[in-house]
């Protein structure tokens, strides 16, 4: 049995978990839930490193007791935040240097693509299969023949998909996060009332581009008083639209025959809705609690890592901008 | 040199090449702050500025890092592109090292900052101010004030295409 603790602080949630064997989740806890912000006596603001620095202890105490003494200690150690990073990979290099155990640093896309091997539904999910990474910061499909070994065959060139989202919530005067305002507000709407843009859909592209859907949002909204359902409703579906066409043809492309879904827009109802039932293959997606930032996600990469021998330094340190392949 | 220049695009390809002539100014070091609301036009003019260097990783929206940076070629500055839009206070601003990251001494890149007016007290006195304004559908209006850092006659220069 390996238990490994899995730390994540690469922007805004603190994220600490053990998990065992890479597949159960023996403790989680993520610095965002309202039980936290209430244990803190507040809440928990946005982006400032300082902020993981004063809950990062306390929640390793938290899953600690509850998990005993661990095999091996994990922290993304980027893309993210730089001075968000440093705290996690700082605090998980000291623990496993007085521990003596393994320290095993961990890509934040490669931890949410394992987000679905912790899942107890999933049990049957394994390699090879597409990836399909959507959240705030990236919206990628990343072809896995098996771990830790990827191919990115299309990313963004400007907006993530999430940050779209919480773009056209505030254009549309919804609350952040934009996924869950906008998906509420479409309740109702017409999808089809708006024909917004599929940016890239030309050739064979599995590129994508959302700086011009939230600018054409702009535009209907300046041109009159759309209703906003309609307005939420359509650019939903073009939003998501995208993502499975992209997706459809990446599975292509890639020859594989299944796919895994992660990150914070995984959440969105009509995206796993389509997916599950127009893609006649297996699709994994991480439930709910899974697909924010979290550290059992990290914990279950790692220890997929140290099955196939990659083992950190204690001199390897955190990169703000880094690629998965 | 304290000049304002105006000029009007009528799409994003105009706005990322008016980036590109503006890139063939920016001397080592420049602190450039965007201002604008969204969808004016911001990153696409980064992209233009950025993309004098055939750089290795595509210039994308950093609302969700805050900062990303985009390596120089051999000789080149390399090009910092921060995005303040989620900061919510000053303090979130002090966090990101506002001395390291304004550091006009610093030849070795080119800082170009969208949602510039949230750090309105950190920013250095030597920068290029940029506003984008929307001016009907694809339209930008955009408006360059120099504040030392552009060469004599970059108005002309910027004009000429």
């Amino acid at each position: 049995m390996t238990l490994i603790l899995g730390i994540e602080t690469s922007c805004d949630e603190t994220g600490v978990a053990v998990v065992r064997d890479g597949r159960a989740i023996v403790a989680n806890e993520v610095a965002s839930q309202i039980h936290i912000h209430r244990e803190f006596g507040g809440v928990v603001p946005e982006i400032a490193s300082r902020r993981h620095t004063t809950c990062i202890s306390q929640l390793t105490r938290l899953v600690l007791d509850q998990s005993g003494p661990v095999d091996a200690v994990a922290a993304t150690w980027g893309p993210g935040l730089m001075g968000s990073l440093l705290v996690g990979v700082s605090f998980a290099k000291s623990l496993a240097y007085a521990w003596g155990v393994p320290y095993v640093p961990v890509h934040h896309i490669e931890g949410h693509i394992f987000s679905v091997f912790v899942d107890p539904e999933q049990s049957d999910v394994d390699f090879p299969f597409l990836a399909l990474v959507v959240s705030g910061g990236h919206t990628c499909l990343i072809d896995c023949p098996r771990p830790h070994v990827y191919e990115i065959l299309g990313s963004t060139r400007d907006d993530a998909v999430g940050e779209c989202f919480d773009k056209v919530a505030r254009l549309l005067g919804l609350p952040y996060p934009g996924g869950p305002s906008i998906q509420k507000a479409a309740e109702g709407g017409d999808p089809h009332a708006f024909s917004f843009p599929r940016a890239m859909m030309q050739g064979d592209s599995l590129e994508f581009s959302y700086s011009g859907l939230k600018t054409a949002v702009l535009y209907e909204m300046r041109d009159g008083a759309p209703s906003p359902a309609d307005l939420a409703a359509s650019f939903q579906h073009a939003a998501v639209d995208v993502l499975v066409m992209k997706t459809r043809r990446a599975l292509e492309v890639s020859g594989r025959t299944r796919l895994v879904v992660a990150g914070g827009v995984s959440a969105n109802r009509l995206l796993r809705e389509r997916l599950t039932t127009e893609l006649d293959i297996p699709v994994h997606v991480p439930p709910l609690s899974l697909c924010v930032d979290n550290g059992a996600m990290i914990a279950a990469a790692a220890y997929s890592r140290l099955q196939h021998g990659f083992v950190g330094q204690l001199s390897d340190t955190a990169s703000a901008s880094m690629r998965l392949a | 040199m304290n000049e304002a220049f105006e000029v009007r695009t009528v799409s994003p390809e105009e706005t990322e090449a008016l980036g590109r002539r503006l890139a063939a100014l920016l001397p080592p070091g420049s602190v450039v702050a965007l201002r604008g609301d969204l969808a004016a036009g911001k990153t696409c003019l980064v992209r233009g500025i950025a993309g004098r260097a055939d750089r290795v990783a595509p210039v994308h929206s950093p609302t969700f890092t805050i900062v990303n940076e985009y390596p120089a070629e051999a000789d080149g500055p390399s090009i910092v592109h921060v995005d303040l839009y989620r900061l919510t206070s000053i303090d979130e601003m002090a966090d990101l090292g506002p001395e390291e990251l304004f550091d006009p001494g610093d030849a070795s890149r080119i800082v170009v900052v969208e949602w510039a007016e949230r750090a309105e007290a950190l920013l250095p006195a030597l920068r290029v101010d940029i506003a984008l304004e929307h001016a009907g559908h694809d339209r930008r209006r955009i408006a360059i004030r120099d504040h030392g850092v552009l060469p004599d006659g970059w108005p002309d220069a910027l004009a000429a295409e």
